[in-house]
Order: structure tokens, then C-alpha cells, then sequence
């Protein structure tokens, strides 16, 4: 959906419990496929949701470097936990695709594109860092000349339910990025809950007139101004509870002048180059594509799924890859992320989820990494 | 387009426990196509109609352990255009390899009546310890798709799609919540090589680590944090110690952990 852009403009509308489920209840209606938070193998996932009982009530997240638990605090609240380990890309940029099928017979060869899906996607809980996120993903796969077909189909028909953060997660740092952890564009509803102290009430911004349209569907009042500033406390409250930081002005220039530190050996001994800090990251984008036959040779795919720069294929060229270490593969991964994203799209790469750092098996941290070389710059020439 | 003549598999078993070869039995609904697509010279397992080579894929499951095995390969090479391995046995030697660490004169003193009946190499070694070979098929079990897709490779020319990166890349491609991260599960994915598709991550369980080390081991760093996890170097020694025993890169990381 188009969403307007922020204008600031305070929460105006309260939603209850069973307003939500209202909402919820007309998307189905529209024909809209509901995904949203939910617990499942104890984490909080995004899939298929079909009504405020299948949101995360209360459940909530403690995270940190290479751990994630989650403990129940067994009250009312929907939304109090931070991102976990999937990411909105999953379902707007899938891990597994599809490109096209031929099939051969004796006179001829017949390529059959796959059509990209008419489902729409409501998405429901969607946090600052991740209406970031998708913003960066859709200037890379629809913005330039080359637009993406089935991201395209999937993105402009997704409905955007946002939730300004009431819990920073222990790895969080989109205060750091300027992505967070208040909404500002990019949706088309956006909530704040309050719960605990009052009733337990959703105030809703209207971001999209879709979104002003659907709200008209559901039973609504408007909110006290009590309620306002209840909501405003909420997001700045989480603003300075972050569990990470970074000093973001001038990460480009340190980085790029330090493309020899010392540093990039010893994150070596310890990256086990795994990739899980790029399946998770919201804005990794990279893909290969694969091209299979079967016994017959008579019926071929081409499958395109989710790659990673810390796979040797991904640099190799006739005659072997050109990152050959894992330092050369982590420090493509961070001074991308970080630096040359900026000379590449116009900003960073990185919107502060803390998803590489909590699902790093062994609890990498790009933000101390960042630090440990702020701290003892140029060990070694840097270089450009 | 006249058919081309069908081409010649042969399927080799040495030290093993069949379970690969069988995986070829186990495609039972592209079986057909199998026998369709190339004509089985040489595999016992299915058939005692043998055909002469030479062949132009043979298929070799198991490791080598004995003199007699340390020649028949050399003839098995000859007589082979383009030669597999297929699983953790003829890959990297296979569970059998545990004698490597031990002495196979004590262990034979034990298992058998008259040690002295059997003739035997003091370790079990991956094929491509003894001649050259083509490709390359890991896991214990091998997946049978992945089997097909070799076999399917062969025929159209091409490389198989077998990529050697974690098995924590086809864990997240599933959509799996990291059991290491998530449960504090030990787990061998980031050092292992893909195929199974995240076989038991998706079961809630740590990777055994069935496929072998995966292109880029980093084992050390993965020990620490297991270690972390609470497990004793009893423990790291035997998660390493097991179908790939011999692999480089697990039979160095346990050697770190002798008690
Ligand atoms: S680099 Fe890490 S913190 Fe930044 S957006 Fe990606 S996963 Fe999130
Ligand atoms: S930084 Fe962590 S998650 Fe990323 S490749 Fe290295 S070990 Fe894996
Ligand atoms: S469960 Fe194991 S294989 Fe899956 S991501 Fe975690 S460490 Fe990797």
C-alpha cells in the first residue's frame, strides 16, 4: 500500500482488544493472508495468524549475544517483545523461489515463467527497524532499473500494521540508526499498546488512506488526551532502554580507513562463516539462482534462493573465490552493511534490529565490533 | 533426436553398511526413470545380472579397510569413466574410522575367536585417499534427492547443485528457530556441510554433524562457545568423533580433546 508520509501527527483513534480482532477479521474478509507475531518452538516467529489469540499474550524475549530465551510474564500485553528470528523478508523476498520451468518434447522446448502470487499480505506488528528495512529492500528490488517481478506483486498489495516498541529488545540499537523505535512512514495503520495501569487500549495512526478506509470498518473511539501522551512515554521509554549502541555519524569513514586493522583477524578466529547473521538480517537481499534437470532431461527449473557473502561461491570466479578467508568474507559483510551501502543506496545498510547478533551461534557483536575498532584505530595502514 | 546409447551405472559397495546404496532403491517413484535413463551394469545390492564395464558412472559407497579393498578400487578406477562417492564411509572413511585413533590389533583380539583369520589395514580411509575421484556425495545417510540430482546431473553434462555451506543456511531457509541460540542445544550445523536439509534442527535437535565438515570450517570457535554451553572435553571429543571421524577438519578438532 502507498502510505503517506509521517507528519508527526499524534495517535487519534483507541482500538480495545476486540477492536484489534475486528481489524483483524476485516482483513480476512478483504481476502487478505494475516501474518503476525506467534510463538512457536519457543521464540517468537512470523507466520499465519488468525486472531488476537494466536498473537504472543503475555510473552516476552530476553536477548543477547548468540542467545535468545523467551519467559512468560502472563500478562494481558500483545506486543511486548522485540523482533525475533524472522524478518518480513520471508514473505515479500522468499528464501526459496521459483523462476520458470521448461519442458522438452520432440519438437519442441517450452519455458513457463512463474507467475507471481495475487495474494495479498496483511502484516501485522511491524516494528520501526523493519518499516526500515523494508523501505531499504524496496529501493534495491523496485527502485533501480531493474525491478523485481515477484517482490513487486507481493510488496505493493501488502497491508502495513505497525507497533511502536514497548520493550527494546537486549540487542536492539535503531535509536543508534535513527530507525526507531518510533514508526514514522511506511504503514498505513500504526499502533501504541498500553496495558497495565487503565484499560487495555491500541491507539491507532492512520498512515495510507487504505489504512483510514479499514479503520472506518472496525469500532472505534477517539483517544484522551491522557491516552496521547500515555503512548508518547511508551516510545520514549523504550528509546533509552536500548540494549546496544553505535555511534553511527562517521562509521563509513572508520571503516573504510581501516580496511587493514587487526580486528578483521581476530572476528576471523571466531566467525564460523555460517551465514546466519545474513539469513536474518531484514536487509540482506543477495540471491543465487540454480538451475536443476531431472532423470529424463526433459523438464528443468531454475530455482532462486537466498545467498549469503559468507559462502565461497558467492565470490567465485573461474578458477577459485575471490574472499577467500573468512576476514576478507566479514569485513565485505560489515564495511558493506555499514560503509559502502552508503555510497551504493544513499544510506546504511543496517537498521539496528540486533538479529545478527542474537542469532550468531557464537554471539558476534557488529556493534563491539565497531567499537573494538573505533577504540584502536588504524593498528595497522589503513587503506582506501 | 535419436536416443542416445544409454549409459552404463555401476554401484560399488567396500566397508559399509549398504544404507547409501540403498538410497537408491529408496527413489522408488523415480526408479523407472532410473532404469530408463541408464542401464544398470553393475550393482548387487539390486540385481546379480552383472554386465562387463567399462562403466561410465560408478557409484562407490564404503571406505577402505582392507588390502584386498585397497586393490579392488584401483580396478573399480579402471574400469570407471566417471567416478561418485557417496556417503560419510567412502567420503571420509565413515564411522569404522574410529579405529584410526585406536589400535585395530586390540579391537580384533576382542570382536573375534581367531584374530588371526582376519587380514585388515590398521584404518578405515576415504576413497580419495586411494585414487581419483570425480565427485564427491556427502552424508550419512546421502539424501536420495540429492543422489538423483547427481545421477540426473551426470546425464545433462552439468554440475550437481550440492552446495558446501552450513547446514545453518538450509536451516534458515526453512524458516527453523535456531536450537543452539534459542534452546542453548548443542548443535554441529555451523561447521557442517549441507544436504540434509536441516534434518534434525527441524526436529528440535542439534546437528550431528552427518555431512562432514562444511567448506569453511572454523571447529575451534564452534567448541568454545559449545564448551560455553557446558560440554566437557569427553563430550567435544566424541560430537566430532562420529560418522566423519576422519574428516580433517573434525578428526584435528577432536584430537584437541584426548582426555
Ligand atoms: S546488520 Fe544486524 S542489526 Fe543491522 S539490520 Fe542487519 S541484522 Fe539488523
Ligand atoms: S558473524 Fe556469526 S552468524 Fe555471521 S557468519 Fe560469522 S559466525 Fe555466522
Ligand atoms: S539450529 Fe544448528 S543448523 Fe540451525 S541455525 Fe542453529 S546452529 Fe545452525
Amino acid at each position: 500500500m502507498a502510505g503517506r508520509s509521517g507528519n508527526g501527527t499524534l495517535p487519534l483513534a483507541a482500538l480495545t482488544v476486540d477492536g484489534l480482532q475486528a481489524l483483524l477479521q476485516a482483513f480476512r474478509q478483504h481476502g487478505y493472508r494475516i501474518v503476525g507475531p506467534t510463538v512457536r518452538d519457543q521464540a517468537i516467529v512470523y507466520d499465519d495468524i488468525e486472531s488476537v489469540e494466536g498473537l504472543p499474550r503475555g510473552w516476552t524475549d530476553e536477548q543477547d549475544g548468540g542467545r535468545y530465551r523467551l519467559t512468560q510474564l502472563g500478562d494481558d500485553a500483545l506486543f511486548n517483545y522485540a523482533v525475533g528470528p524472522h524478518s518480513w523478508k520471508q514473505f515479500l523476498h522468499p528464501p526459496l523461489l521459483r523462476l520458470l520451468s521448461v519442458e522438452r518434447d520432440a519438437a519442441t522446448v517450452r519455458v513457463v515463467p512463474e507467475i507471481p502470487p495475487t495474494q495479498r499480505f496483511a502484516f501485522v506488528g511491524v516494528r520501526a527497524c523493519e518499516l526500515h528495512a523494508i523501505g531499504l529492500q524496496d529501493r534495491i528490488l523496485l527502485g533501480g532499473q531493474y525491478v523485481d517481478p515477484h517482490y513487486s506483486a507481493r510488496r505493493e498489495s501488502t497491508f502495513i500494521v505497525a507497533v511502536n516498541c514497548g520493550k527494546a529488545g537486549g540487542t536492539c540499537f535503531c535509536a543508534s540508526m535513527n530507525t526507531g523505535p518510533k514508526v514514522e512512514k511506511g504503514f498505513d495503520l500504526a499502533i501504541t499498546e498500553l496495558v497495565g495501569e487503565g484499560p487495555h487500549v491500541f491507539l491507532v495512526e492512520e498512515g495510507s488512506d487504505a489504512g483510514s478506509a479499514m479503520l472506518d470498518e472496525v469500532p472505534h473511539r477517539a483517544a484522551t488526551q491522557d491516552e496521547i501522551e500515555a503512548a508518547q512515554a511508551v516510545v520514549a521509554r523504550t528509546a533509552v532502554a536500548m540494549g546496544r549502541e553505535i555511534r553511527s555519524g562517521d562509521l563509513r569513514e572508520l571503516l573504510l580507513g581501516n580496511l587493514e586493522h587487526l580486528r578483521w583477524e581476530e572476528v576471523a578466529s571466531r566467525c564460523l562463516s555460517c551465514a546466519n547473521c545474513t539469513m536474518v538480517c531484514p536487509t540482506c537481499f543477495c540471491t543465487t539462482v540454480e538451475d536443476t534437470t531431472d532423470l529424463t532431461g526433459d523438464h528443468a527449473e531454475r530455482w532462486r534462493r537466498w545467498d549469503s557473502c559468507f559462502t565461497m561461491d558467492f565470490s567465485y570466479m573461474h578458477g577459485g573465490s575471490v574472499r577467500a578467508s573468512a576476514r576478507s568474507r566479514y569485513r565485505q559483510w560489515m564495511t558493506h552493511k555499514l560503509a559502502s551501502w552508503i555510497d551504493q543506496f544513499g544510506t546504511s545498510g543496517c537498521v539496528g534490529c540486533g538479529r545478527c547478533i542474537t542469532w550468531c551461534p557464537v554471539g558476534i557483536d557488529i556493534t563491539e565490533e565497531v567499537r573494538a575498532i573505533r577504540e584502536s584505530p588504524a593498528t595497522t595502514e589503513g587503506s582506501s | 533426436m535419436p536416443k542416445p546409447r544409454r549409459l552404463k551405472l555401476a554401484v560399488w559397495k567396500f566397508a559399509s553398511c549398504d544404507g547409501c546404496q540403498l538410497s537408491l532403491l529408496d527413489c522408488e517413484d523415480e526408479l523407472l526413470a532410473v532404469a530408463d535413463a541408464v542401464e544398470i551394469a553393475h550393482f548387487l545390492e539390486a540385481t546379480r545380472a552383472r554386465v562387463n564395464g567399462p562403466y561410465d558412472l560408478s557409484l562407490v559407497e564404503g571406505s577402505i579397510t582392507t588390502p584386498h579393498d585397497a586393490e579392488r578400487i584401483q580396478q573399480v578406477r579402471r574400469s570407471s569413466r566417471f567416478l561418485v562417492t557417496i556417503g560419510a564411509c567412502a567420503t571420509a572413511g565413515g564411522i569404522q574410522a574410529l579405529r584410526n585413533f585406536a589400535d585395530v590389533r586390540e579391537y580384533l583380539s576382542v570382536v573375534y575367536a581367531r584374530p588371526d583369520y582376519i587380514n585388515t589395514l590398521a584404518t578405515s580411509t576415504a576413497i580419495a585417499d586411494h585414487v581419483t575421484v570425480d565427485f564427491e556425495l556427502r552424508g550419512c545417510p546421502i539424501n536420495k534427492r540429492q543422489l538423483l540430482e547427481v545421477v540426473s546431473a551426470f546425464l545433462a553434462g552439468r554440475r550437481p547443485v550440492t552446495p558446501p555451506h552450513s547446514v545453518c543456511v538450509e536451516c534458515k531457509l526453512a524458516g527453523n528457530v535456531c536450537v543452539m541460540v534459542a534452546h542453548g542445544t548443542p548443535c554441529l550445523g555451523p561447521a557442517t556441510h549441507a544436504g540434509c536439509g536441516a534434518l534434525c534442527p527441524t526436529f528440535h535437535r542439534g546437528c550431528y554433524g552427518c555431512y562432514g565438515p562444511m567448506e569453511t570450517p572454523n571447529a575451534s570457535s564452534l567448541t568454545n562457545w559449545l564448551h560455553k554451553l557446558g560440554m566437557d572435553d569427553r563430550a567435544l571429543q566424541r560430537i566430532y568423533r562420529t560418522f566423519n571421524a576422519n574428516a580433517q577438519a573434525f578428526r584435528e578438532e577432536s584430537e584437541k580433546h584426548d582426555p
